[in-house]
């Protein structure tokens, strides 16, 4: 055991080290006293005080929205994409295309924001639309780069998938369009679960690409939490932003729940397969063995 | 009916669809964006809607292209913007150094772990952690503060007399840096770190090779993809990080995507904010480069 005992000691370090501040910030939340940093006893005061701040009350509606269209759309984009990446080994522009896919995931989120916000004003400029930046213009810009998460995680599914179950449905006649539909999206269904509860937990989250790309009236949570923040800490900030934290942790904890679900009931058949294998085998009375 | 046989085989057949949806929506919503962005590097600052001259104009039956390099010379003469990029450079070298030293044992911990105890730590990093940038990056607000928690305890037990002035300070955006992309870091190495075969380590400690000897020339040289992607993952992101630099850093921080911000929103400048953003793109090219490589390897399944 003293083999690993460094490195368990950094796991447990590394694991107080992300979750100390949150979970002080929680308790914080809860302070009845309006200054943030004296205890002054447990409330609840400014949980029940959000309710009545209709200014951040319509930015949450607002932000969930996006983020449902943007978990909807990423996720059917990023599909298409991860299928094209596993499944089509070779067309023109594959590097670009693969490089588009995976680029957004580092691009620094300043250059994406301020790119994006040009393109739309060039299209305004040239076609007319989007003639106003709002709630449109952020679902791009969180669809855009959502669909890189996505297409990463559903490809590393579609590469595990056994290949011959779907070669057998084209074999009996079935249309790739229904193998797909029939065949494959069930099997990947855990993984696209995965992706729009990712999708749904960035969206909720971002600050720069939606302060670039939205316009007058269009103001999304993390929008009005960043200009508070940045007058100091505040009580009703605290109450807000852990709430932001459970949602986002109840998002991919369900992320996490459905690729792990899928992963069990892999294994559970694939065990059940060779059981049944190696019963007809006991049956059969011969000498022969499964090669398990 | 020929005229509509005709005009079917004019639709993009399945496979193209498949290919042609994604393509179309990634060229014109992330690559076309960047070629406006060197458009717009070139033009002029103007007091308009949109606030820059136009560069291509036509007049006359004349088509005059009028390239403005101004913003450029700008970026050179001015030693705020060099800082600002060698600032973020260094930043960016130093806390992926960080992270990886940190990141590092905790992969190998959490891939050494039992399979059933793998999930909950892997849960445990992924959850709060990996998204709530915003929110975490508040917690640490308060924490660091003068009249802050950690004050507030050192004073408690008479370690100093002083509050210790950390917040606006390099020192909290390193901090923040680390804290919200270690998990970037801890995520990729681990998926390399647990496809590692245990008989390797066996048989060099078989033959006589210290732990650390084993792990040294073993280890590491095979996780040497996880390394790239984890600190590709994130050195790029973080030399235009504009987030942490703001709540957590002071006057004395420069960073390059807290000028371009700037530049942008309080400026209004918008083509000397495109030139820094252009210029910081030619900055991280390789290291883009280096990751959609990497990256592309383990898509298709080449490891």
């Amino acid at each position: 055991m003293k083999r690993f005992g460094f490195s368990n000691v950094m796991l447990w370090l590394g694991m107080l080290f992300i979750y100390v501040p949150m979970v002080i910030l929680v308790i914080y939340s809860f302070n009845a006293s309006r200054l943030v940093t004296v205890w002054g006893g447990w409330s609840v005061k400014w949980y029940v005080g959000l309710l009545d701040n209709s200014q951040l009350m319509g930015a949450v509606m607002r932000s969930l929205e996006i983020a449902l269209y943007t978990a909807i759309a990423a996720v059917v984009l990023g599909t298409l994409a991860a299928f094209v990446l596993t499944r089509i080994p070779r067309f023109r522009g594959r590097t670009l295309f693969g490089g588009m896919v995976t680029a957004p995931l580092v691009m620094p989120e300043v250059i994406t924001g301020l790119s994006l916000l040009l393109l739309f004003v060039a299209m305004a400029q040239l076609i007319g639309w989007p003639a106003e930046r709002g709630m449109t213009t952020i679902w791009i810009a969180h669809t855009t780069f959502c669909t890189a998460y996505v297409a990463v995680v559903v490809s590393s599914r579609l590469r595990e998938l056994d290949l011959s179950i779907e070669e057998a449905a084209m074999d009996l006649g079935a249309r790739p369009w229904k193998v797909f539909f029939l065949i494959t999206i069930p099997m990947i269904a855990p993984s696209l679960a995965a992706g729009a509860m990712m999708s749904f937990a960035l969206s909720l989250d971002d600050l720069v690409l939606a302060s670039f790309v939205s316009g007058p009236g269009a103001t999304t949570l993390p929008m009005e939490v960043f200009s508070a923040v940045r007058l100091g800490v505040k009580p009703d900030i605290n109450a807000i932003a852990s709430l932001i934290l459970l949602v986002v942790s109840f998002f991919t904890f369900l992320a996490w729940y459905f690729t792990r679900r899928a992963e069990e009931r892999r294994r559970r058949a694939i065990q059940q397969a060779m059981e049944t294998m190696a019963e007809e085998a006991a049956a059969s009375q011969t000498t022969w063995k499964p090669a398990a | 009916m020929k005229i509509l046989n005709r005009l079917k085989s004019l639709l993009p057949q399945g496979r193209q669809l498949v290919i042609g949806v994604p393509f179309a929506w990634l060229f014109l919503f992330f690559l076309l964006p960047f070629l406006i962005v060197l458009k717009i590097s070139l033009a002029e600052a103007d007091v308009a809607i949109p606030p820059y001259t136009e560069i291509f104009a036509w007049a006359d039956n004349q088509l005059s292209i009028i390239l403005n390099l101004n913003n450029y010379q700008i970026l050179t003469e001015d030693e705020l913007y060099l800082a600002a990029y060698l600032g973020s450079l260094k930043t960016a070298f130093f806390c992926t150094l960080l992270c990886l030293l940190i990141g590092y044992p905790m992969a190998y911990a959490i891939a050494r772990a039992e399979r059933e105890t793998q999930t909950v730590l892997l849960l445990l990093i992924m959850m709060p952690t990996w998204t709530a940038i915003l929110i975490r990056v508040y917690a640490w607000m308060g924490i660091l503060s003068n009249n802050g928690l950690l004050n507030s305890f050192l004073m408690g037990i008479g370690l100093i007399d002083n509050p210790l002035q950390i917040l606006n300070t390099n020192l909290a955006v390193y901090i923040g840096i680390v804290y919200s992309y270690l998990p970037f870091m801890v995520l990729p190495l681990y998926a390399n770190l647990v496809k590692h075969d245990p008989s390797l380590l066996e048989a060099a400690a078989d033959l006589g090779s210290s732990n650390f000897n084993s792990f040294w020339k073993i280890t590491v040289p095979l996780s040497k993809n996880g390394i790239i992607a984890g600190c590709m993952l994130v050195f790029i992101p973080v030399v235009g990080e504009f987030v942490i630099p703001e709540l957590l850093g002071g006057p004395e921080t420069l960073m390059i995507g807290k000028v371009l911000w700037q530049e942008f929103f309080n400026n209004r400048d918008w083509p000397v904010a495109s030139a820094l953003a252009v210029v910081m793109l030619a900055i991280l090219i390789v290291p883009i480069i280096l990751f959609n490589r990497n990256q592309a390897k383990e898509l298709e399944g080449k490891v």
